[in-house]
């Protein structure tokens, strides 16, 4: 399957990446190499086969409801890039809200 | 006394006797990292302060007759992408640069319980996407038998083979610690899913991956499994303590015999055109080792091999999608400086953060599971994903376990350029075990032009003792392996 | 022309657990912010979630008080969306396989009119983190709290049945009602806990089609989700009229200070959320008996309690519906009555009565009140007896509500007792009539109504303490004599 340079930099949008006319084409072009091969999943015998979505037959996994204190507030933002009295900073958020 | 050639009971025979103590045995690893690491890049990090804390704290146990387990004492390596409190754990990515965990990981939890020394974290390709360590933010890993060569994905099993650590712990999404073990000629393993727990494992594809041991010796490889695996309450896909697929014997012990082992032998993996003579060659002289060893051989056919690489490809793109979403500079990690607004922040944050292979399958996974392709993509990759399970289970009721080369080929030259595609499909004869949940051993079976070659073990879940028994079997016969920077 | 309304409602409401729904931090609103804070809802590397066992039995719960089938197998999905809030990038929500589908719940209309309102599902699903917006335009920026993150929520969503913003507004007052009474959520507005929003359209009366949905967001009181729902059903009925419907489906926000809606992005921008199953979390087999077990612990309900109430009672349905609507206050009427063996009606009417006004006065639930059924129930038994006043009983209600002591030790302390002496009160009564010779002599001429003027003088020279019925009895035996 050939993917497009547009569809290419439609993905990057989706998945927050900023991509550059030529990356655009250098991975629209290294990925309809991947999906001429990959593609090949669509041509395999899988009537009436159930897809495997958990390896495991585990089901009912639980936890039960109790309180587990974890982490300082210090831990919690000790990594943060930006903090201010307690929270977390980021930039305005243009959109909503 | 070389101590970095020792096994582990003959390190832990000397701790015992107190003719070595940990910190002197910690303190010859550290100094051979010193040496040697510089030229083969295996760590990110080199945790000295903390390892010859921990030693220390080995020895007082020593002293004091206190419980001391086989690890006691024993400095081990540990991949980059696996979480170590208050020591850096970066994912070998610009993007954890400076990223120090408030949490261990549960492996490195039980590590510590063990009374092991962690001495260095392991450098491998971003996050672990690729299949050279090409991808590393902080460059890659030099084969200890020949620098000029690849060492697989993953550091862990260049610095165990080097003796910069008597073991390791890596984590294998597709075969990268199989690979690895192969080009580096030590025994890794890629143990079935829900064996050991993933709390603390940087996620790339978590229906797919494992963290696994590396070692020179496969009761080494043992000994460090038997530490690794068991139930995790915080692993929701830990498999439970007395359930099935938890084998529980007795790992380690005398190189056996093959008598009564059947091996089965897929085709498909022998056919390909790809697959280098010489490799093959070794490979299948492994299997006759065990057949000569009273074992015997039986033909198989595993027809969905054809899809499973593809599938694979797909699935691993499509979870790595979402597991690496949450790398957006908010909340830890590196932020770009210079972001107006929430959405620059996410973009710029996110552009300059991951490398070009995690981009990629950042694209590649978005795609798949976009409303348009899921049904094509991603359900059709699940589903085949069941026919592999179904032949596997299927061939293990006419053998014990599956016998495969590791890789096609010897490891290639370092640096060499190769496309995306012709990466993945490196992967061909791992990435079975990680869409249907076996245990991989690899081991290794010999030279070719002076470079290791591995050879697969497939089993099934509680089908350990057997996959350790045969490697055992393999080891013995193979004898000596190490690489001339370990000898000289 | 005539139009139409529909209108759909998806409510998000936050689950009564002690810990969040994928890791063991608390659940409490109002701490500091990121005290409440692990690797799993900061969506650090390597963290994995684990359900809350009695995260899923309130979600079957909520689906079981809203006769929801419950599912037999059900799992968890990834929808995913870049947001500050969103740690992981990524909601772990239920897609296909929802926990509870195919609910009701019933309503009367301000017509009066009966009307089955459906729910199409009730899904289980993690709560984001908290924004805080500070400064404006290039200067501004935001803060953030993951102690919300991971918390607990359910997403019902309704068929779009509803007719009208009142019923909208009526059919969350209900659902409120319902879920604080199973316990399932404290349902609080205010902090967030109950939240809703909506979508409506507007189309010809008649007409087969349905018109262009648009999608209110943020609505933060009942006052809001109505008023907004009304601005929006008028706007687009003046646009149908003028001939000119609105072009695409929106999403719109809601002014609270112009009450206004206004537009904030067309519904098609919605992202591609590109789910698909959480492959961390095993899915749920629900067995029968376990959802037979929720289902014994289920009370009562509202409509079950107040249809009982009428019949077994004799209450009117007016009585019915304020007894029964708050679990607390059914708890303390039927617990009185068990209690006191005299009329319902009398029990109904305190605790609708004073006990309301004062428990409204002091801001309590019936539970937090010191006042205890036994208490009232002993009061009521002294009425009877004779042994207080109503008017005496209104005094010691009061205070009995406000120190939690005894009616009888209160009656003691303050020499309350009624007098109920005929020998003690024949004397007093003379005394009086002595006294108001004029009354007496209007009550013998004809003039009964003096006899009220009488009675109230016997009352005041006792305090209130005579029995009033006594007093009558004698003054009336004096005068006629
Ligand atoms: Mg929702
Ligand atoms: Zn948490």
């Amino acid at each position: 399957m050939k993917l497009e340079k547009e569809k290419a930099k439609h993905l990057a949008e989706l998945a927050r990446l900023e991509v550059s006319e030529e990356e655009a084409a250098e991975f629209s072009h290294q990925l309809s190499e991947v999906l001429d091969y990959a593609g090949k999943v669509r041509e395999a015998p899988v009537e009436g086969v159930e897809p495997t979505i958990h390896l495991l037959p585990l089901t009912n996994v639980f936890r039960d409801d109790e309180v587990k204190p974890f982490l300082t507030r210090e831990e919690a933002l000790v990594n943060a890039p930006r903090r201010e009295e307690g929270f977390f900073r980021v930039p305005r958020i243009l959109e909503e809200n | 006394m070389e101590l970095s050639t020792l096994s582990l009971k003959e390190i832990g025979d000397a701790l015992r006797k107190k003719t070595v103590s940990a910190r002197e045995i910690t303190g010859v690893f550290l100094e051979r990292i010193n040496r040697f690491n510089p030229e083969l890049n295996a760590f990110v990090t080199v945790a000295e302060e903390e390892a010859l804390a921990a030693a220390d704290e080995a020895d007082h146990r020593l002293a004091r007759g206190e419980r001391v387990t086989p690890l006691t004492g024993i400095p081990v390596a540990v991949a980059d992408t696996i979480c170590t409190k208050g020591l850096k754990t970066t994912c070998a990515s610009r993007m954890l640069a400076n990223f120090i965990p408030p949490y261990d990981a549960t492996v490195v939890s039980r590590l510590k319980e063990a009374g092991a020394v962690i001495i260095a974290k392991t450098n491998s390709d971003e996050f672990g996407a690729g299949t050279t360590t090409g991808y590393s933010a902080f460059g890659p890993v030099r084969n200890p038998w020949d620098k000029n060569r690849e060492p697989g994905g993953d550091g862990g099993a260049a610095a165990v083979a080097a003796g910069l650590a008597p073991l390791a712990v890596s984590f294998d999404t597709g075969g990268s610690l199989r690979r690895a073990a192969a080009f580096c000629g030590v025994a890794g393993l890629k143990p079935a899913y829900g064996s050991v727990s993933r709390y603390g494992l940087a996620a790339l594809a978590p229906s797919l991956e494992q963290i696994g041991p590396l070692a020179r010796r496969v009761d080494d490889l043992a000994l460090l499994y038997q530490v690794l695996a068991g139930p995790d309450p915080l692993d929701a896909t830990s498999l439970p303590a007395d359930g099935p697929g938890r084998g529980g014997e007795e790992l380690t012990g005398p190189a056996a015999s093959g008598k009564g082992l059947r091996i089965g032998l897929p085709r498909e993996y022998f056919t390909g055109d790809k697959l280098q003579a010489a490799v093959k060659e070794r490979v299948l002289a492994a299997a006759g080792i065990i057949t000569g060893e009273g074992g015997e051989q039986v033909d198989l056919t595993l027809p969905s091999t054809e899809y499973a690489l593809a599938a694979h490809i797909l699935l691993a793109a499509a979870e790595a999608s979402s597991s690496l979403a949450r790398y957006d500079g908010v909340r830890y990690g590196y932020r770009s400086p210079e972001a107006a607004d929430i959405d620059l922040l996410y973009k710029k944050t996110r552009t300059e953060g991951f490398g070009s292979e995690a981009k990629r399958r950042i694209l590649l996974g978005t795609l798949v599971l976009s409303a348009g392709s899921y049904n094509d993509y991603y359900l059709n990759a699940q589903k085949i994903r069941t026919l592999v399970i179904r032949e596997f289970a299927e061939a293990f009721t006419k053998c014990h376990l599956i016998l495969t080369p590791v890789t096609r080929e010897v490891p290639g030259r370092a640096g060499e350029e190769r496309s995306p595609l012709r990466q993945y499909q490196d992967e061909c004869y791992t990435v079975g075990a990680n869409l249907a949940g076996l245990s991989g051993l690899s081991v290794p079976c010999g030279l070719v032009d002076g470079l290791p070659v591995g050879v697969q073990l497939l089993a099934p879940a509680g089908r350990e003792a057997l996959l350790f028994q045969a490697a055992r079997t393999l080891e013995a016969a193979v004898g000596e392996f190490s690489p001339p920077i370990l000898r000289g | 022309m005539n139009y139409e309304t529909v209108i759909g409602l998806e409510v998000h409401v936050e689950l009564k657990t002690e810990a969040k729904v994928f890791c063991g931090c608390a659940a409490r609103f109002g701490s500091e912010p990121n005290t409440h804070v692990c690797p799993g809802c900061l969506g650090m590397p390597g963290a994995l979630p684990v359900l809350n066992k009695k995260a899923v039995e309130l979600c079957i719960k909520a689906g079981l008080a809203l006769q929801c089938r419950i599912a037999p197998f059900s799992r968890f999905d990834r929808k995913q969306y870049f947001y500050p809030d969103l740690p992981q990038a990524y909601q772990i929500t239920q897609d296909d396989l929802p926990l509870c589908t195919g609910g009701k719940l019933k309503i009367v209309n301000p017509g009066g009119e009966e009307r089955i309102i459906r729910i199409n599902r009730i899904h289980l699903e993690e709560e984001a983190g908290r924004t805080y917006h500070s400064g404006i335009g290039a200067t501004g920026y935001s803060l953030l709290d993951f102690n919300r993150s991971g918390l607990a929520l359910i997403e019902i969503v309704t068929e779009p049945d509803l007719r009208s913003p009142a019923e909208a507004r009526i059919f969350l007052e209900k659902l409120q009602e319902i879920l604080r009474y199973v316990e399932v959520s404290d349902c609080k507005m205010e902090e967030g806990s109950f939240r809703c929003d909506a979508n409506i359209s507007v189309h010809p009366a008649g007409s087969q089609e349905f018109g262009r949905r648009m999608e209110l967001k943020n609505l933060n009181s009942f006052k809001a989700i109505q008023a907004a729902l009304a601005y929006e059903e008028n706007r687009l009925g003046s646009l149908l009229a003028a001939g000119t419907p609105p072009v695409q489906e929106e999403s719109r926000g809601w002014d609270e200070t112009r009450g206004m809606t206004f537009f904030m992005r067309p519904k098609e921008k919605a992202s591609d959320y590109r789910y698909f199953p959480d492959p961390d979390l095993p899915p749920l087999v629900i067995a029968e008996e376990w959802v037979e077990k929720i289902r014994e612990d289920l009370p009562e309900l509202p409509e079950e309690k107040k249809n009982r109430y009428m019949k077994e009672y004799g209450l009117s349905a007016q009585d019915a519906d304020l007894l029964g609507g708050s679990r607390e206050t059914a708890e303390f009427f039927e617990a009185t009555l068990r209690l006191y063996p005299g009329e319902a009606k009398t029990v109904a009417n305190w605790v609708m009565g004073e006990f309301a006004r004062l428990l409204n006065l002091e801001k309590l639930t019936p539970a937090q009140s010191k006042l205890k059924p036994e208490a009232l129930a002993a009061m009521l038994q002294m009425i009877d007896a004779g042994e207080i006043s109503g008017k005496i009983a209104k005094t010691v209600f009061e205070e009995m509500f406000y120190s939690g002591k005894s009616p009888r030790e209160i009656v003691e302390e303050k020499g309350l007792v009624q007098i109920s002496d005929e020998s003690q009160l024949a004397a007093l009564v003379r005394g009086i009539l002595a006294k108001h010779p004029g009354p007496v002599a209007d009550y013998r001429a004809g003039k009964t109504k003096a006899l009220g003027f009488l009675v109230g003088q016997v009352m005041k020279e006792t305090k209130g303490k005579a029995n009033p019925g006594l007093v009558n009895k004698l003054l009336r035996e004096e005068l006629e004599k």
